[in-house]
Parts: structure tokens; sequence; C-alpha cells
């Protein structure tokens, strides 16, 4: 049957050969290339062409170290691989000549090294080690910013398609019991077991079937669905390969955000060049069996990630959700039963066709197994994405992987699952990361954001920052999430401006336990839970809002008051000439006074202040 | 077919499968306000006012789109069930005129009954309503958007008559509105003035200008009359005050049938002793034309002569 067994041999020597060469190798993720990644690849290619250097240059996606952007790695025929960070092209030629060339690496400016077989250098630590990485596992994540996603021999080398042509031999009901033993639940937020959706879909009633990716990832602060995409494009073509195979569908879609272009010209290569090897398309690998995938790339709302909507949005209608059920595996795209997935969760399924659902499901916990891609952001000191096994705390993942609070402030919450998630405060660091756990905590697993905050941060302004994202996502099908979301922004926006009144916490309650229970879709049942969980862990910062008109944060502008030192006053009257209302008054080189009656908080006077005297408190 | 029995406020009921919960409430006796549902065009489920509570359900599903089963446990003004609808109701009083002193759908605005129901005088959240101007520009339909409560009923039954589907919803969160296409006026749209959509509009936000401050609701008596211009059989109502035949309105539309402007019309000459100027839409302008040229007529006429 398989033309790919034949050559994958071949392949894999070819793989050999090429990393047993001198190769540089840029990584040109989204993140690299906002980073200057390009004029690092030019400015790399010009120094190797002017020096007439016999080096292999590639491309790699996103490893993970978004903070150490733009990333270069170098490696030399039986030594180990340097992976340095925040390489601007003023770098490039010293890394050349030293490395290269003089074969002694930059260790100032290396991040981490990987010994393939190699003795290690002395002074950059192996990534394994590394802090960064040390806690992390390479599952779904194992080829990104480890090989080209733009060549289909780097995939087929690293084991790619062995997931497939295993799967063509086996029964499809076996596919779907593998996938079951994996405990594999879905990556998009629910947490749908993935196999047990398999089966449903497998068994509708029907002759055309579809399987669809959701690549919509609309959540602000979350990219980790376009690290793979952008990294690892033929995994997830694999993955929904396996599902049409196992389900009886002949028919993917990508539904990919219109703002990933790089996300989609690889995948668009991927489908391009995987049709043209007879991997994709009629009678894939002589099996009989035909796939073809298209991508439909949506328009950047919110809500089109969810399922329902999404698929509303293929069929050229409206993006708003539907009522489930039935349930697309039942009634989906075009009213056919559709296997609905998240880009993670299709990517996770050539490794666990290929090493059995048991290894899969030796590692997390018991009810959420295997690993988690998370996107770290927010005031941390290591910005960027990781994997995770389930079950790792939350202090881990701050503290050990995100390198801590930046600047050496405190830590005070962190968000997580976007804006349908909650904030956790200190007491929650130690909780082991599953779904069921955060959700009984009040956030949410979501599909992985995690932004860090420190104690700069005014919470109420938190959960008013998401209750304006929902807000003005909302859909407006509904009425509690169309009509209660603006209310709940209203109330917010009123208490951080000083005007909250008492019962605003009540009004705050029973509109997010209104919202909760009887919004149609999970957009508007998860949108209440940034303010539900701010006040369950820091209601005393509403309190001081409302009550003392004060921001513990010393963020909300409304509620500062300003005024002058009186010891550091030199009653210059800069700050006079710069208050548009007149309300600082003062004699010439006695202390000024300001009236915090006329005050309008503007802010300008302290700027103009040469002495630091004008104090916000 | 089989049949599903499950119990409704500790009340065993029956019904074929397949039935909603609304339905086999309202069967039971047991009242559920709904705004969005239109048993012609079921399945929405976009208001919210019809939840209820069903015993083991992690959320109040809507029980205008939740299947009758077998064993269910079913609330329909349990507390939670209560305070959700109240609630939805302030929400939707919060962002809506409440000028019910001249509405013309005082007396039969099911947002007025619901809240007479569950004691909500208003919804004082403080913030923003909505505030566009008032569509006047079809001559026989205004469309006040501020009264409108997104339930969509305009939208479905529009698009049931082939080719027609004019309006739709546009915009998203607060700023969702009922719109035409590009949001133009209705005179500018392909609207074909069928009132198919006022006569779902629960609320008062579409209403006949043929009506506008003739009569309360309560002081007019429908006759309906199927029309006989063409073998469609579309329903109308003839809507009469102290006798006197006041205008002709669409008739809730059950199904696809047109309820063209024409028919409608020509029951107005036949019946209404104070027809209305027919107006038809030449070039894009609604402009005043002869009775015979609304009705279709001329070119018979002409051949009669
Ligand atoms: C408002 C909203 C936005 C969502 N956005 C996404 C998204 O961007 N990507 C995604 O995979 N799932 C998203 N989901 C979840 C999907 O509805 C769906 O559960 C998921 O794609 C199913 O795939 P999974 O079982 O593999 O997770 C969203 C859900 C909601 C309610
Ligand atoms: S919950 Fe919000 S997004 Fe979901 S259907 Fe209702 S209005 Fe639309
Ligand atoms: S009058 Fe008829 S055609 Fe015009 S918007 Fe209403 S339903 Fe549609
Ligand atoms: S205009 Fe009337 S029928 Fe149309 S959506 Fe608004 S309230 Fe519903």
């Amino acid at each position: 049957m398989s033309t790919l067994k034949e050559t994958r041999s071949g392949i894999e020597e070819q793989y050999r050969q090429k990393m047993n060469r001198p190769r540089i190798v840029v990584g040109l993720g989204t993140c690299g290339i906002a980073a200057g990644g390009n004029k690092v690849m030019a400015a790399i290619k010009s120094e190797v062409a002017s020096r007439g250097l016999d080096v292999d240059i590639d491309i790699t996606s996103c490893i993970g170290m978004c903070y150490a952007e733009p990333v270069v790695e170098i490696s030399l025929p039986g030594a180990s691989s340097v992976v340095y960070g925040g390489i601007y092209p003023d770098k490039v030629a010293q890394l050349i000549e030293s490395h290269v060339i003089g074969k002694v690496p930059v260790t100032e400016l290396a991040a981490i090294q990987i010994p393939r077989d190699a003795t290690p250098y002395e002074g950059i630590a192996v990534m394994e080690k590394s802090s960064y990485y040390e806690k992390q596992v390479r599952s779904v994540t194992s080829r990104l910013g480890r090989t080209n996603p733009e060549s289909i021999e780097d995939y087929i080398a690293t084991g790619g398609y062995a997931g497939m042509e295993k799967a063509l031999t086996m029964e499809r009901l076996d596919i779907i019991n593998e996938v079951k033993k994996s405990g594999l639940r879905g990556r998009g937020g629910g947490g749908f077991p993935a196999g047990t959706k398999w089966q449903f879909v497998h068994d509708a009633a029907g002759d055309k079937k579809y399987i669809v990716c959701n690549a919509d990832e609309g959540d602000p602060g979350a990219f980790m669905d376009r690290s793979v995409l952008e990294g690892d494009p033929h995994a997830i073509l694999e993955g929904m390969m396996i599902a049409g195979y196992a389900i009886g569908s002949d028919e993917g879609i990508i539904y990919c955000r219109a703002e990933y272009p790089l996300a989609i010209r690889r995948l668009n290569l991927a489908i391009e060049v995987a049709e043209g090897k007879g991997i994709l398309g009629k009678n894939i690998m002589g099996s009989g069996f035909n796939f073809k995938i298209r991508i439909k790339a949506g328009a950047g709302a919110f809500v089109c990630g969810e399922e329902t909507a999404l698929l509303n949005s293929i069929e050229g209608k409206r993006g708003m959700p539907r009522v489930r059920p039935p349930f697309p595996a039942h009634k989906g795209l075009w009213q056919k039963p559709t296997c609905l997935n998240n880009v993670e969760t299709f990517a996770n399924i050539p490794f666990i066709i290929r090493n059995g659902g048991e290894w899969y499901a030796a590692m997390g916990t018991e009810k959420s197994k295997g690993s988690k891609v998370f996107c770290l952001t927010g005031k941390i000191n290591h910005t960027g994405l990781c994997e995770v096994p389930m079950g790792i705390t939350l202090r881990e993942i701050v503290f050990d992987i995100a390198g801590g609070i930046l600047g050496g402030k405190k830590f005070k919450a962190v968000q997580s699952g976007g804006p349908s998630g909650g904030c956790l405060a200190t007491e929650q660091l130690d909780l082991p990361i599953d779904y069921d756990s955060l959700i009984g905590a009040g956030a949410m697993m979501g599909s992985g954001g995690l932004v860090v905050m420190d104690e700069t941060t005014c919470m109420v302004d938190v959960a008013r920052f998401f209750l304006n994202f929902t807000q003005l996502e909302s859909c407006g099908k509904c009425t509690p999430c169309r009509e209660g979301t603006k209310r709940l922004l209203e109330i917010l926006t009123r208490i951080c401006e000083g005007a909250g009144v008492p019962e605003d916490i009540d009004t705050l309650q029973r509109l997010a336990k209104v919202i909760k229970s009887s919004a149609l879709c999970a957009l508007g049942q998860t949108a209440p839970n940034p303010v539900l969980t701010t006040l369950r862990y820091f209601r005393n910062e509403y309190e001081a809002h409302i009550i003392d008109k004060r921001c513990p944060a010393g963020l909300c502008t409304a509620l500062l008051t300003f005024a002058v030192l009186e010891e550091k006053c030199i009653g210059c009257g800069l700050c006079i000439k710069a208050c548009p209302v007149g309300a600082i008054t003062g004699e010439k080189k006695v202390a000024h006074l300001i009236d915090p009656q006329k005050c309008v908080k503007c802010g300008a006077c302290v700027p103009k202040c040469k002495f630091d005297a004008i104090v916000m408190a | 077919m089989s049949t599903v029995t499950l119990t409704i406020n500790g009340q065993e009921v029956m019904v074929p499968a397949g039935t909603t919960v609304l339905d086999a409430a309202l069967g039971a006796g047991f009242f559920i306000p709904t705004f969005c549902h239109d048993p012609a065009n079921p399945g929405f489920g976009g208001c919210r006012i019809c939840v209820v509570e069903i015993k083991g359900a992690r959320n109040l599903p809507a029980s205008c789109v939740t299947a009758a089963a077998n064993g269910m446990v079913v609330e329909t003004e349990s507390p939670a069930v209560v305070e959700a609808r109240k609630t939805i109701l302030e929400l939707i009083l919060a962002n809506h005129p409440v000028d019910c002193l001249t509405c013309e759908k005082s007396g039969d605005c099911r947002l007025q009954d619901y809240a007479f129901l569950y004691d909500v005088k208003g919804g004082n959240f403080g913030g923003e309503r909505k505030d566009y101007a008032i569509d006047d520009s079809n001559p026989y339909i205004s469309r006040n958007m501020n009264k409108c409560v997104l339930c969509g009923k305009c939208v479905r039954t529009c698009e049931k008559v082939e080719d027609r589907a004019v309006i739709n919803f546009a915009y998203r969160g607060f700023r969702t509105k009922v719109a035409t296409a590009l949001d133009s006026s209705l005179a500018d749209s392909a609207c074909a003035s069928c009132s198919r959509c006022v006569s779902v509009c629960p609320v008062g936000a579409l209403s006949y200008k043929s009506m506008a401050g003739k009569a309360r609701v309560w002081e007019v008596q429908k006759e309906e009359m199927i029309c006989s211009w063409c073998e469609t059989g579309c329903l109308f109502d003839l809507v009469r005050k102290n006798g006197k035949v006041l205008s002709v309105t669409a008739k809730t539309p059950g199904d696809g049938k047109s309820l063209c402007l024409k028919g409608r019309l020509g029951m107005e000459l036949r019946h209404n002793e104070q027809p209305p100027t027919p107006m038809l839409k030449k070039d894009g302008e609604f402009v005043e034309v002869s009775w015979t040229e609304a009705l279709g007529l001329d070119d018979i006429l002409d051949k009669l002569k």
C-alpha cells in the first residue's frame, strides 16, 4: 500500500545529513518576524555570502521563548547546537565570526543549547535543564523551533504521517478507542473528551460528514494555536485526516482567523505539498481513502470561535450561535454530522496514534490527561509559549517557567482562560492545573492564555477590561449577554471612576448570576467570570473603590488625589502654570497647595515639577 | 407516535416525543412567557425569557428549544426562574423608551404584560439607552428601533418569503440592531411593504402608519379575511372601531405566503370607507398612484376601453 514507507528511510537519511551540516536557523514565527527576524535573516545571508562560507541557512518557527526573539540557532557537525536570543542584525557578524568560523560559541548571547549526542559547551544551559524548559514537556510542540515548518521532508523525517500510515491499517473503531484511551480532552476550552465526540460523529447517521478545525483563537493574549499552526502545520492536517478516516469523512475545513496570514500561508503550502505527494487528496497512500482539506478565513469575531457560530460563518451566515442540541456531531455544517475540534486537539492526534493512547494517558492528572500548551503574558520575566504536563501548579508556571514577576514586584493574580476565565489569587497558586480544578476555583482552562498581574494591577480595572471585550464581542442574539454585559461594564466603569455605590456589588452579583445561568452560548455564560472571581478573591478592592473612594493599586486616576509634598516643594510656580483649571495656588518660594475640589486629576502638573514634589495617592 | 412523560410543576405530563418543554407546559396549563418564539419559525432561542429550571441541568434552559424527555423534572416558576425573568425584563426595560402612554402597542404588548406579571417597574441600571432615529420612510410602516427587543421574529418571517430577506441583524454587542442591507432606510431597501414583520412584532417597534393615533387596541375588533386577489389565500384582518373599518392589517403569517401589498390595498379599497392613498415605489421613490395602477388593473382597463 504505502508509497510513504519506501521513501521514508530516504527522507530520514537526507534529514540526518542536513542536520550534520553547518547550519544557521532563524526563528520566523510571527513573534520572531515581529521582533525583526527577517532583517536578521537578511544580515545572516549577506554575512555568509560575503565571507563565502559553506553554511546552510534555514528557517524554523517559534521555539517558545518569545521573550528572547529574535532567536538564531547555530549548529556545527558533531557539536552541540546553540540557541541564541536577542540577536539583532548588529550581533550577526560577531556570532558568525566566533561560532561558525572560530567554533567558539558566544556564551553571553546564548539562551540554551541542545547537545544532540555531543558534549555540551561550558556555561550554556542545556535545554531540558534550563529554567524555562526544565518543567516543560515537548510533545505537541516538539517540532516548534526545531524543524522547518515549510518542509514536508522535515515533518516526515521526524515521524510525521506515521500516525496516518498506522491509522490506515487500523479498524476505525480501534482508532477512536485509542483516542478515548488517551483521555485527550478538547483543547479549545470546553474540555470535552475527544474520543467520545469522535464516537458520536462516527455513530451519527449520514453518508456525508465533515471534519472542522477551529483555528479562530480570539482570546486576547492567546497564541498557542497560532504557534502550532505556524510551527507544525502538517500535524494538524494529519490529525484531521486521521479523524476523517476514523469517523468516515472525506472533507475537512480549517476555519482560521484572517489575522493569521502566516499560518494560512503555511497551511496552504502544507496542503499543496501533501497533495502533491499523494498524502492528501484522492486515494491517500494507495489506501482508497479520500480526504481533502480547505481553509476558510474568518473575519475575526470572537464569537465565531464558538462552534455553532463558526459553522454558521462557514455557511456564509451571520456568526451567531445556534441552540444546542442538536450538537454539531449530529447536525453540524450544512446540517451534516460534523467533528469539530481545536487546533491543539488535532495536533495531538498523530502522536497518540503513533505512540498509543496509554502513552499519552501516562502524563497528567486523573481526569485531565496529557500536556497542555499555555501562553504566558503579563508582568513576568519570560513571556512565551510553554507546554506543561497537566497537574503542574500555577506557582511552577509563574515562578519557575515564567521566571517570576518582572522587576521583582509582588505577584497579585493570574487570569486563566481569557475573557471567559477568572482571576486567581496567591491562595490558588498551588492549585494543580486541570480542567476541573480551575472550574472549581471559578476560572477556566480556556484555550490556555495565562495573564500574570503584579501588585500595580487594579482588579476592578481588570474585570472592566475583560467585560469591555465581551460586551463588544457579544453577538447580540440573546438578552442576558447583550444587555447584561453592557450593564456589568457600566457598573465596573462607574466604580473605577469613583462613582460606585454600595448596592453596586449586589447588582453585579445578581446580574452575573442571571447572565451565567440564562445566556444562550458559552460566551455569555462565562462572561461574568472575571467579575465573579475578582469579587471572590479581591472584594476588598471593590470596597475600597466604593466606600473609601480609593484605588489600592493606585491605578484608577479618578480616585487618586494629587498633593504637594511640602518638604520637597520650593515654590517655583511651574505647576501653577501647568494646571488647566487653576487648582494650584501658592506664593513664590512657599510650598504650593492643590485644591482637591478644583483638581480634575489630569496629571498635567506631575511631570512639570522638577523636584518630584507632587504625589498621587 | 412515541410519547414521553415528564413532570412539570409537580404534575405528570405526557406529550408526543419531540414536543418542546414550552409546548408541554402550555398544554398542561402552565404559562411561560416568550418574546422570540414563533411557532411558525421555531428554534431561535434568543430572548431567554422562557427559561425554566430542569433538575440536573447546569443552567436554566430555554423551554422553547428544549425537547421534553422522559423523567424530566421541570419547574416553570421556581425562585431562580423568576429571578432570571425579572432580571431579563429589567435589562430590556433599561434599554427601552417605556413610552407606553402614547405607544400604539399598549394593551397588546408582551413587554408590558410580562412587566405587569412579574412586577417589574422599570430597569434602572442608570446606563446608556439606544437612541435611533425613527424610520418613517416607508408610507405604510413605521420602524422605531428604540423599542425593538431584538427577538428576531421579523427577520425570520421576512426571509420566509422567497427572495425577500430584507432585514437581518447588524452590528454586535449593545449596538446590535435589526437593519436592512447597509442599514439603509426601509424605503431604500428591497422591502415589499407586506407588513408580515409588523404582525409578528411582540412590542411596538413596528407599527402601521394607517393605525397611528386612531385607536387603543382594546377599542378595536378584528375580523379575519381571506384575500381573493390570487389563489394564495393570504389572511388579513379588518380592523374596526365603533363598527367603522380603520385599516386592513396583515394577519400573523404562518407560512411563506406573500401577504402582498396589492392584496392588502385591494382589501382596503373594498372595505375601508376612507382608504389610504395608495403609494408605490417608482425609480426608488414612493409616489402616489391611482387605485387602478396600485391594484395592477391599468392594462386590463385599457383593453376594456
Ligand atoms: C465565545 C467562544 C469562543 C471560542 N473560541 C474558540 C477558539 O478560538 N478556538 C477553539 O478551538 N475553541 C473555541 N471555543 C470553543 C468551541 O466552541 C469548541 O468547544 C471547540 O472548538 C471544540 O473543540 P475541542 O473539543 O477540540 O476543544 C470558543 C467558545 C466560545 C463560547
Ligand atoms: S451568549 Fe452572547 S454571544 Fe452567545 S448567543 Fe447570547 S448574545 Fe450571542
Ligand atoms: S414589510 Fe415585508 S418585506 Fe418589508 S421588511 Fe417587513 S416582512 Fe420584510
Ligand atoms: S422589530 Fe419587533 S419583531 Fe423585529 S426584532 Fe425587534 S421586537 Fe422583534
